[in-house]
């Protein structure tokens, strides 16, 4: 059942590299943009090819049985993000405001009825019309954005409700009472979901076509949780918030496909390497950071270098976690022996991981500023995102008065350029590390190398 | 003998009214040391619905806890939110860091939105010694194993509210306060069905403030006021004003400023409206004399509930259920609220004015703040668009 066959993105070249026989020097950014220009050109002909097509977000979308029925996945998230890095985010937030939009909702819902309204390509290509959209209520927006697509594409909207934490020190252990109860429901919502993949597509679900998938998906999953301990070890190898946007974008749309498993094997040789020879991301690595919240895609790259000038690195951010579904843990594998049942199990404990970083979390990031051995947290309040910033200004209030660590506090958006205020957020940037310096400062390597083990995929 | 006084329905009206308006411009809470007999504590719960019942079985007695309207003034919360996030849960803060709300046993927010799901962390980074926590309402009432994942999410509820008071709670008690809610629901029916008949009788700001009254009472003494005030209602003798008739959505949540709705009802008959829409949730009877009461309740939340905006149900298509209210409450228009930040609300706002132009029906967008004190503009604006309606109608 759990034998690898290749398994390609539906509609690519199904042979993935052979990574033992051809050697060719990895570089993660630059496989990461050429797998995605990959993506996007197989979905800008999905249509015509008559191939069914998703539109599913970054938590809580189901993709293995997706993808156990070869839908195409669009991610309309990723299309928004493209747009704020490519710079066009603007035209299509005043094309949707023009439409009727609010100013203070979701940038990114507003950049996608843009693009729909204006029919145009979107930042990396045509989107083909979706068949069927699966939400979750990780993000209460996620819902509404599927509402939109029900309207305008006529086509179904299946909302894939994942309980999360309940309290504060909530623990739930697997096949304990309370998980067995929300993985019952998980199941039996997938079984719906199923159902009507079944409908969409006119095809049979085949579970050892689920298992293989888990399968690939497991191996991801350990390898990028090696890759996320890696960045324990100072310096830290790769900053968060730039190199780990390009992974956890691969671990969304490649999940679970060949081509997925071998970007991640080779990026956690590729960090590996790196931690041996000591190489870290700035060259001179002076504060490790924690970062929480979400980047602001029109200003990443700038974001990032405020910090870096400073020696300052993102060596973990809560994003990283919640932006592919809660799957860094390497504990979060499936049992491909028991596929349906073990995917309910471990989508209820990975979407409440993803969700307690967020609604509780002064808990986890307790936790993360030890194993992170970080010197600062920087919060990242997004105007249009209450889902990460509606309890960010009091988590701050918490971890700085309960454990002394200095924090900073920023405002702007996700990709809405009008709330980038470059020179206000420099000063306090500047002011951030002032006092992190009068604090003592931070050398580079000043007792705080860990070693990541990690596991064997 | 002596001749039989008639009653002064109108001066009762007009005393029950007061004292609803007195508890709607308060934000505090019972003290549970003054209880009635039976209750033990308050357990604070946010917009939009939660299962009164399984409280009050327990001795609670359940508050909605619906913000610090336009009175309250700002200290705390303001450095512990950003200033984008909806006022209702800005007011709500306030009120947790403000020591207002420091006499609850416990409080439960639900995934309406995101905000509302932050408000479990808050409370329990700033009030560890509180039971607050997420009752996690399932956005996908559609997959079969809905009802059982409330029943089970219920019985949880219920355990942790029977260790809070230190005694189990029965399924009679259950079972004897859902008689007891559903009467209840069957008289705000009775409220709102007058609305849409007689709408010159009871305005929608006379009606809201009776129903937010029963938020700060016992099912019980809410019953008693509710029976009290119907009587009197329908013995009102009020001449019917040349208004149009318009039904108003938007109040789910975050509640609009009695000035406000008073503005509106200055220009028109709001026949309908989905403000409360918590307090009278189900469209019918929760079933009473079953083997399982909270199977009932659970089982009445998925199949006879009304649609709100969040809450995503495949059987409740967006703007069908605004057509149905329009329909039914034979309106000429619609007014379309959202409080600013509010991202359910502002979506579905849209939704619906774009139903309502496809329909060709009149319709007046307004956003509101629960914090706001000026009404002049929005009462032009209001006065206009009846006159406009009053125009086209004539």
């Amino acid at each position: 059942m759990t034998t690898a066959i290749a398994e390609a993105v539906p509609g690519t070249s199904r042979s993935a590299p052979a990574a033992k026989e051809i050697w060719t020097p990895f570089n993660a950014h630059s496989e990461g943009q050429r797998l995605f220009k990959e993506w996007y050109a197989t979905l800008e002909t999905a249509n015509e090819r008559r191939e069914p097509v998703a539109n599913v977000f970054v938590m809580g979308n189901a993709i293995e049985i997706l993808r156990s029925f070869d839908f195409h996945m669009v991610f309309p998230e990723i299309n928004s993000l493209q747009s704020g890095v490519r710079k066009t985010s603007a035209e299509f937030i005043r094309i949707s405001e023009d439409y009727g939009m609010s100013p203070d909702v979701c940038s990114y819902v507003k950049a996608d009825v843009g693009m729909m309204l204006k029919e145009e390509k979107e930042p990396l290509g045509k989107m083909p019309k979706p068949d069927l959209s699966v939400s979750s209520n990780m993000c209460g927006t996620f819902i509404k954005w599927a509402e939109i697509w029900e309207r305008r594409h006529k086509m179904p909207s299946f909302v894939l409700d994942l309980p999360g934490q309940r309290s504060s020190s909530w623990v739930v252990r697997p096949g304990d009472a309370q998980h067995s109860a929300d993985s019952r429901w998980v199941e039996d919502q997938f079984k719906d979901l199923i159902a009507k993949c079944e409908k969409i597509t006119g095809k049979r679900f085949d579970i050892d076509r689920l298992a293989e998938i888990q399968g690939r998906v497991n191996q991801m999953v350990i390898h990028w949780n090696n890759v996320m301990e890696l960045n324990r070890t100072c310096p830290a190898p790769y900053n968060a918030m730039l190199d780990g946007l390009t992974y956890i974008g691969i671990m969304n749309v490649y999940r679970g496909t060949v081509e997925g498993v071998e970007y991640m094997r080779r990026l956690e040789e590729d960090v590996r390497a790196k931690v041996a020879r000591g190489e870290g991301r700035v060259p001179e690595e002076r504060f490790r950071l924690l970062f929480s919240g979400t980047p602001c895609y029109v200003s990443m790259r700038r974001l990032v270098e405020l910090f870096e000038t400073w020696g300052g690195v993102f060596a973990y951010s809560d994003y990283l976690t919640f932006a592919a579904g809660g799957m860094d843990a390497a504990e979060l594998l499936y049992d491909t022996s028991r596929p349906l049942e073990s995917l309910a199990e471990v989508t209820a404990l990975a979407a409440q991981r993803g969700l307690s970083n967020q609604f509780f979390a002064h808990e986890r990031m307790e936790k993360q500023i030890k194993d992170y051995g970080v010197d600062g947290v920087v919060f990242h309040g997004i105007k249009s995102c209450r889902f990460v910033s509606a309890g960010m200004a009091d988590t701050r209030d918490y971890i700085s008065k309960r454990l002394d660590i200095p924090t900073l506090y920023i405002e702007s958006d996700l990709i809405d350029p009008r709330y980038w205020s470059d020179a206000q957020i420099k000063n306090r940037v500047d002011a951030f590390f002032e006092a992190l310096q009068q604090r003592g400062g931070a050398g580079p390597l000043k007792g705080k190398a860990t070693h990541a083990q990690g596991r064997t995929a | 003998m002596s001749a039989q006084t008639v009653p002064d329905y109108e001066a009762q009206l007009n005393a029950i009214l007061e004292q609803c308006h007195t508890a709607t411009l308060d934000a505090s809470i019972p003290d549970a040391s003054a209880l009635p007999e039976g209750f033990t504590g308050t357990l604070g719960h946010f917009p939009v619905y939660f299962p009164d019942e399984i409280a009050h079985a327990a001795g609670l007695l359940p508050v909605n806890i619906l913000g610090g309207g336009n009175k309250l003034e700002m200290k705390h919360a303001d450095a512990r939110m950003g200033s984008f996030v909806c006022s209702i849960c800005r007011s709500t803060t306030e009120l947790g860091l403000n020591g207002t709300l420091a006499g609850l046993t416990g409080f439960v927010t639900h995934p309406i939105c995101d905000a509302a799901k932050h408000l479990a962390g808050i409370w329990s980074r700033n009030l560890p010694d509180q039971m607050s926590e997420i009752l996690y309402l399932p956005q996908n009432p559609n997959s079969p194993g809905a009802a059982r994942y409330v029943a089970a999410e219920y019985q949880r509820l219920r355990a942790e509210l029977a260790h809070k008071v230190g005694h189990p709670i029965s399924d009679a008690a259950i079972r004897s306060s859902i008689r007891l809610y559903n009467k209840k629901r069957r008289l705000i029916r009775d409220l709102y069905r007058i609305r849409s008949d007689e709408p010159w009788k009871l305005s929608c700001s006379e009606s809201y403030m009776l129903v937010r009254a029963g938020t700060r009472i016992t099912c019980e003494a809410h019953i008693e006021l509710l029976e009290q005030a119907l009587t009197a209602i329908r013995h009102r003798h009020v001449a019917a004003q040349d208004k149009p008739r318009v039904v108003f959505v938007g109040g789910f949540c975050e509640q609009p400023p009695l000035e406000m709705l008073e503005t509106l009802d200055d220009a028109c008959f709001i026949v309908d409206d989905d403000l409360l829409i918590g307090q009278r949730w189900f469209t019918q009877d929760v079933p009473e004399d079953v083997g399982d009461p909270v199977w009932a309740l659970a089982e009445s939340y998925i199949e006879r509930s009304h649609a709100s905006p969040v809450q995503h149900d495949e059987r409740k298509p967006k703007g069908d259920y605004l057509m149905a209210m329009l329909r039914e409450g034979k309106a000429d228009a619609a007014i379309l609220t959202a409080a600013k930040f509010c991202e359910p609300g502002l979506d579905e706002q849209l939704f619906w004015s774009k139903d309502l132009d496809e329909a060709g029906i009149q319709y007046l967008v307004l956003e509101f703040e629960e914090k706001m004190t000026s009404f002049e503009q929005m009462s032009m604006q209001v006065e206009t668009f009846a006159e406009s309606l009053l125009f086209a109608l004539a």
